[in-house]
């Protein structure tokens, strides 16, 4: 690494590259991408949670004018086995979660194709199915590691003992709910199988992702299959990783042989094919002397996984990072279910995560009658618990303290219950957060002046919101020392170098170090008067600080809330968070990571829950009128502010990832500041009004 | 069973013939490559499909087409472009002030706020109240509980809302001064 970029465009604002497009609508999404005549996807789904297909009845379906063919496990083209079961669609009878993939028509109209799609009858032989989660099985298992690949257990020191001992404890338990991402625009394949291979428009994360994915899954050449992804309408990680309707669209694509086919999903579909944030029962154990420093910390979690594919949850490892005690244990525990396939929800792991223990040290400021503030601040590390490594840059004190000045925490009466407003009781409440700085070496990016003299920037990157689209272009021109104007980005396309899925907060960080090394290898090759043609690749390299310092952005979230005294409604008039994340790239779309992420983390503590029929095996609230995220209405005061942070050792442009740290902590803020209202320590996600009424 | 209507669609009339179950969205997005308007939900929940039907914004994905021959559409494309049809660039005060305060991340639910923003302020001016409105029978002054109130029916994952709410209540200000 040759030192930090000297910002220039970085650290400005300019409005989004992509903003004019958006706006008006003009922007084209993966079904919006201009395809001639295509025909439509409607898939059909197991209505059982576990069991067989022993027939399929095609023939009403088949009759009905305008259906080009459906697919069955009978009749579907061939799939490479012992990849990834997820992705492994009607190769077998077999069903594995109800919502499963069993067919699907492919027809002239999108009407046609759903019709007929409810017109295919299914047999099947039941078995009996078990969906029920709960931390008292006994059949937990413990997986051999938590995402990505983190240990499952940690254990230092003597928890039993330490908290036995200790003056002050708090042991409790904790639960967040089953969670769905989302994204405002449903998951959407376009599928193109013709003589030069299989082209793929999809609203992805990652299109080399993708690409990895789905190619040996089809026993194709990666080199024949092409990804596009100009603009995505979120994913907050459903969108990271390759689902079964991705591979439905290519099959259904060779079934049309060179006729394009759109398959979008409704969005009752996405609560069971795109994965979803497991429920957590959090087991937190705090020791501590009369001062309120940690003895002891324990977190013991319990999640589900499916048991077609296992997913892990790391829940447990924020605990090993954000404060300093001799004595720690984090344990993780599965119960495989015959359920969806759960995976990446914005800050998977650190989310829930930072639910129960942050909760819990404020039951602890409680228990030892310290400010909540100043507790977080007397645990402290020195150097990262788990490892032992210094931190490349923490500034965890520094938000706490900046976020009291600005939210005025100063000003606040510590008795819980004690302030009542036209008939709402008003609370305050904070909590710590944290998220990992991850890096992916081997992101690659190509600079290059077209024939009319501007510099072009290519990279695979995707913009999913985030801000990409105007972040990079800003790194190039700061790289390449140009103004903007001058950058023209090429994003979203696996024919552009090789990149990264925009997830883990890393996007900026991987797509950002490629540029810079591409821009400068270029700089050094052609000097200050590069022409026309010239053109230069490069890829990033391991960074060398990575093995000797601990790499985390950290924040403090502070939240006001209201209950009202009689019917239990919670609502949140502000939040407020400071941030330690680097260098910030663009304030403009920074703070909308920010409060968006501060958004979805008021929406999870107060609204977000997919309710489960076990007895079935589905989401009973499976679409947007039941399952409910904050409205305009939910959302009022939404403050994000950072640190001046520079940090030399993360990577060239000095920044920490800000695309989900904004959702760490800030429903245990709402929680402190809830019991602070009230009086009520609600202990389980989301606080419906119901748990202020007991 | 097939139909034959026109949309004016962005100043431009357009003839089509539709299945009677097609959605005045679909009918846009699909038959006639209109693709402003999003689909979020498809049953009225998110507001991504919403544009001016007639000179009020309503969700297209709960309207048959074949049940609206003859409507005039207004997308966000079209959205301040005049009588010139749909311009190169975003014309209108709202869109400016989602670019200027970063009302949108995504973008996907950003054409279905900007035609219920741009109907909403013509609601309010015509002194519609809504559940937040103090005294219904004074004009609402639009103020930010009444815009998140009133705009509520367009969800948006991303988390825009404090942007959003920005964004419009600049041009509600500016319109009365
Ligand atoms: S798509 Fe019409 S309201 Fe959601
Ligand atoms: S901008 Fe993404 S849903 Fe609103």
């Amino acid at each position: 690494m040759t030192g930090l970029l000297r910002p220039s465009a970085v650290g400005r604002s300019p409005v989004r590259v992509d903003g004019p497009a958006k706006v008006t609508g003009r922007a084209p999404y993966a079904y919006e991408q201009p395809v001639r005549e295509p025909a439509y996807v409607h898939p059909v789904q197991a209505t059982i949670a576990r069991g067989r297909v022993t027939a399929i009845h095609t023939g009403a379906a088949l009759a009905l004018d305008g259906v080009l063919t459906v697919l069955t496990p009978e009749n579907a083209p061939h799939l490479e086995r012992g990849i990834d079961p997820e992705l492994e669609i009607l190769q077998s009878p077999d069903v594995a979660f109800r919502g499963q993939l069993v067919g699907a028509v492919v027809a002239e109209t999108p009407e046609v194709a759903r019709q007929a799609a409810g017109l295919v009858r299914i047999e099947y032989e039941r078995a009996e199915h078990d969906c029920v989660f709960s931390a008292d099985r006994t059949d937990l298992y413990r997986p051999e590691v938590v995402n990505p690949s983190l240990p499952t257990d940690t254990s230092d020191g003597d928890v039993g003992t330490a908290l036995r001992d200790a003056e002050r404890t708090v042991v409790a338990t904790y639960t967040t709910a089953m969670t769905h991402n989302n994204p405002m625009e449903p998951h959407t394949t376009v599928a193109v199988w013709d003589d030069d291979g299989l082209t793929l428009y999809d609203s992805t994360q990652g299109v080399h992702a993708m690409r990895e994915s789905v190619a040996p899954v089809l026993g194709l050449d990666p080199g024949v299959v092409r990804v596009v992804a100009p603009y995505v309408g979120g994913g907050f990680g459903s969108k990271g990783t390759a689902h079964a309707h991705l591979v439905l669209a290519a099959l259904a694509a060779k079934r049309t042989a060179g006729r394009p086919v759109k398959l979008a999903l409704t969005r009752q579909q996405m609560f069971s094919l795109v994965g979803y944030r497991t429920p957590t029962v959090q087991r937190v154990g705090l020791g501590a002397d009369p001062d309120g420093r940690l003895t002891a910390l324990s977190v013991d979690v319990v999640e589900q996984t499916a048991r077609i594919k296992e997913f892990a949850e790391q829940t447990g490892v924020p605990a090993r990072k954000v404060y300093a005690a001799p004595n720690r244990r984090t344990t993780h525990r599965l119960a495989a279910l015959d359920v969806p396939v759960p995976s990446w929800m914005r800050a998977p792991g650190e989310c829930p995560g930072m639910f129960g223990p942050e909760v819990a040290m404020d039951e602890l400021a409680q228990a030892c009658d310290i400010d909540p503030v100043e507790l977080r601040i007397r645990n402290e590390p020195e150097t990262d618990p788990e490892t032992g490594l210094p931190f490349s840059s923490r500034d965890l004190v520094g938000c706490l303290r900046e976020g009291a000045d600005r939210f005025g925490w100063r000003r606040r009466d510590p008795r819980p219950r004690a302030r009542l407003e036209d008939g709402w009781w008003v609370g305050t409440g904070v909590a710590s957060s944290t998220y990992p700085v991850h890096a992916s070496p081997g992101t690659t990016a190509t600079v290059r002046i077209s024939p009319d003299g501007r510099y072009e920037v290519l990279i695979g990157a995707v913009d999913i919101g985030t801000g990409a689209w105007t972040a990079l272009t800003q790194i190039a021109a700061d790289a390449l020392g140009v103004p903007a104007e001058d950058v023209h980005l090429h994003i979203g396309d696996t024919d552009l170098p090789e990149a990264p899925v925009a997830g883990g907060s890393s996007g900026t960080t991987n797509w950002g170090s490629a540029i810079v090394a591409a821009a400068r290898s270029f700089r050094e090759k052609y000097g200050p008067d590069a022409g026309p043609g010239d053109e230069h690749t490069a890829s990033t390299a391991e960074n060398p600080f990575a093995q000797r310092y601990a790499m985390r952005a950290f924040g403090a979230q502070f939240a006001e809330v209201r209950v009202h005294a009689d019917t239990g409604e919670i609502r949140v008039p502000r939040l407020l968070g400071v941030f330690a994340a680097g260098r910030i790239v663009n304030p403009r779309t920074a703070r909308s990571q920010l409060t968006g992420g501060m958004t979805m983390g008021l929406s999870m503590a107060l609204h977000e829950e997919s309710v489960f029929d076990d007895r079935f095996g589905f989401v009973v609230n499976h679409d947007l009128a039941e399952y409910h995220i904050a409205t305009c209405a939910d959302v009022r005061s939404v403050e994000a502010y950072w640190r001046d942070e520079h940090d030399p050792y993360v990577n060239p442009m000095g920044t920490k990832g800000i695309g989900e740290i904004g959702i760490v902590g800030t429903a245990a803020a709402i929680a402190n500041a809830a019991h602070h209202a009230t009086g009520a320590r609600v202990r389980d996600l989301p606080m419906t009004p119901d748990k202020f009424c007991e | 069973m097939d139909a034959d209507i026109t949309l004016t669609v962005d100043g431009e009339r357009r003839a089509l013939t539709v299945d009677t179950r097609v959605t005045l969205l679909d009918a846009l997005r699909d038959r006639l490559g209109v693709t402003s308007p999003k689909k979020g939900c498809d049953h009225g929940q998110c507001g991504t499909c919403t544009v001016l039907l007639d000179g009020r914004r309503a969700t297209t994905c709960l309207a048959f087409a074949v049940a609206h021959d003859g409507a005039e559409i207004t997308t966000s494309a079209g959205l301040g472009a005049g009588d010139g049809g749909v311009g190169a660039e975003p014309a209108h005060p709202l869109h400016r002030a989602f670019l200027e305060h970063d009302g949108f991340q995504c973008g996907y639910c950003t054409p279905g706020q900007i035609c219920s923003a741009a109907g909403m302020l013509a609601e309010a001016e015509a002194g519609w109240p809504s559940a937040v409105t103090p005294d219904v029978a004074e004009r609402p002054a639009l103020d930010e509980a009444e815009i998140r109130e009133r705009m509520s029916g367009n969800l948006c994952r991303c988390g825009a809302y404090p942007g959003i709410v920005a964004a419009i209540l600049g041009v509600a200000e500016g319109r009365r001064t």
